[in-house]
């Protein structure tokens, strides 16, 4: 089990005020959503978390040590990321895709062994694509690529898994399902963030919520405390109308409904 | 969880059938080298020389002329294709290859200058070395101006860089004196009948495919792109520059031994993805092989086509190569 933490930590996006700076703390088994408008940095901060850019200030710390001072192939053990956007200028087949997910556990000379293909096997069957292990990566559609991201994701046996809206380019039956799988992770362990565009799925499935305003400034707290009209209205800058089904808070856009 | 449905057998992701066939293919590519020729060597007479028997004139024809020349032809067209198979993983682009991308070139005016300054031997290497690092420093940090490499911005970068090294390379001829001419003109020809020792550029090869073979899997990450790949753990900085500097230093080897030829990185790596699939670990091995048999195979073509002349396996290639070029970049868009 393993933590990630952030301390004072200001993500470096040129041209911008520091705003807030983060503390925050996704321990073993929490599921964080990252909610804000396009361009409020969501990505950049997620990118920060998974150490692949330098924050402004402060720093974020895995387990006990600072990302900077890990090598790649230590936090890669630890820490998987869901890309948005994917290269597949050499595609591979399916299985090869997602076995790549166990590069930071084989020395140069190995070869993947049946755990391994064991491990990769299971993380398509958790995402519904068993029997497309020998299909070209580049005859998939968006949603079964999407699919694969997670799936090579999960095959890297993460501790803590960031993603980028996992949810992407999912039909309604992929996204519950993802979403299920994010949730399975998190029960066996695993701390998740994501970056969400939908703020009632980010509802129904975060245990905390941050909201990160364009303007640098945020917030954080668990998720009930943070779905709070005035301020998503303000995240959003949309008027926002909102009522209970099941128990579960709905937010809808007002202006749309009204025929304005 | 559900794991009823594994299937017991694990399919290994290495494959070693097709190695062995490429290998195949690249023993007779060298035998039929040996054989064709003027003088055309039976089988039963080559296996005699090589025993070390049969008559004296086979045995000249094979152990001083034609088999230097096999090897030196298969050593440099392996060298090329496994350059180019590492500058198309490097910039996540089917369409490099040392000689587009001006590598060749660069390498070719580093020899004529340090020829032209009255040098020779190992410092023509290493000058034909700095010239293709030169190279492509030049045209990435050109190509890379928005932060990525667009196919097209690189390609015409690497196209335009090569056409001055040309012009470089006229001026050199164009003052250097008639006695030194012919010798220099090799470089420019891509001509395997001036080639030295086989064997400097044969080691690197096999040397070469040793180092790269546990760096296969590195490979594969890195062509995921730059991001996934140090999610993945690999420093993806360090391995780009070392595969920058490889790649420039087999494309050195390959023009010292005979000069620029191009398009064997192109062709090759394109052919082999196409049937083998995108696992680098088997690419780069099937490069060496197949990028060898096709450039002994094209320079036994060059040079019996009309006989008693000689051409250039340079031509060969060229007219393999623009066709494969052609439609690789009609496809790309």
């Amino acid at each position: 089990m393993s933590t990630l933490r952030c301390e004072n930590l200001v993500i470096d996006i040129p041209g911008r005020a520091d705003g807030t700076a983060l503390d925050f703390e996704a321990k073993p088994g929490e599921i964080w959503g990252i909610l804000g408008p396009n361009g409020a940095g969501k990505t950049t901060l997620l990118h920060t978390l998974a150490g692949l850019r330098a924050p402004r200030h402060g720093q974020v710390i895995l387990n006990n040590a600072t990302l900077a001072t890990l090598r790649r192939k230590e936090i890669a053990k630890k820490l998987a990321v869901i890309f948005q956007e994917r290269q597949d200028g050499f595609p591979g087949t399916v299985l090869e895709t997602v076995l790549i997910g166990r590069h930071p556990f084989l020395s140069p000379w190995d070869i993947e062994t049946a755990d391994d293909i064991a491990i990769a096997r299971q993380a398509l069957l958790d995402v519904e694509m068993e029997g497309l292990e020998d299909r070209l990566v580049n005859t998939l559609s968006g949603g079964e690529r999407q699919r694969l991201a997670i799936a090579t994701a999960l095959c890297q046996t993460p501790d803590i898994l960031l993603g980028d809206e996992p949810s992407n380019h999912l039909d309604l039956h992929h996204q519950v399902k993802v979403l299920q799988i994010l949730r399975k992770q998190a029960q066996r362990g695993t701390s998740i963030v994501l970056c969400l565009h939908d703020l009632n799925l980010a509802a129904r499935c975060c245990d905390k919520l941050l909201l990160l305003y364009p303007s640098g400034e945020a917030c954080w707290g668990d998720c009930d405390t943070m779905l709070v009209t005035p301020a998503l209205e303000k995240l959003y800058n949309t008027a926002l109308m909102t009522t209970e089904l099941d128990g579960q808070r709905i937010f809808l856009p007002k202006e749309l409904s009204n025929g304005n | 969880m559900s794991g009823a449905n594994f299937q017991a057998s694990a399919i290994r992701p290495f494959r070693p059938l097709p190695l062995i066939i490429l290998a195949g293919i690249a023993l007779a590519s060298l035998l039929i080298a040996v054989r064709v020729g003027s003088v055309e060597i039976a089988l039963l007479d080559l296996w005699q020389v090589l025993c070390g028997n049969g008559n004296s004139l086979h045995q000249t024809l094979v152990f001083e002329l034609r088999l230097p020349r096999a090897l030196a032809a298969f050593a440099t067209g392996g060298l090329l294709a496994v350059a180019g198979s590492l500058m198309q993983v490097l910039l996540r682009n089917p369409l490099a290859d040392p000689y587009i991308l001006g590598l060749s070139s660069g390498s070719a005016v580093g020899a004529l200058f340090a020829m032209l300054m009255g040098l020779t031997g190992l410092i023509v290497s290493g000058a034909a070395f700095a010239g293709a690092l030169i190279s492509a420093t030049l045209v990435f940090t050109l190509a890379n101006g928005g932060g990525s490499w667009t196919p097209t911005r690189l390609l015409l970068t690497g196209v335009i860089i090569s056409s001055g090294w040309s012009a470089l390379v006229t001026f050199m001829l164009a003052i250097s004196p008639s006695d030194k001419l012919p010798g220099m003109l090799f470089w420019l020809m891509g001509d395997l009948a001036y080639s030295g020792s086989p064997w400097p550029a044969l080691l690197v090869l096999i040397s070469t495919c040793l180092i790269l073979t546990p760096l296969g899997r590195s490979l594969n990450v890195l062509a995921r792109g730059p991001m996934q790949a140090a999610t993945l753990g690999i420093q993806v900085k360090q391995m780009e520059w070392g595969i920058y500097i490889f790649a420039s230093l087999l494309t050195a080897f390959a023009v010292t031994t005979a000069g620029s030829i191009g398009f064997v990185g192109l062709i090759i790596p394109h052919m082999l993805r196409l049937v083998l699939g995108n696992d680098q670990r088997l690419i780069l091995p099937a490069s060496a092989l197949a990028g060898g048999s096709l450039l002994t195979l094209a320079d036994t073509l060059a040079r019996s086509i009309i006989a008693p002349q000689q051409l250039p396996a340079g031509v060969i290639t060229a007219m393999l190569g623009v066709p494969t070029f052609l439609y690789l970049l009609h496809r790309s868009r």
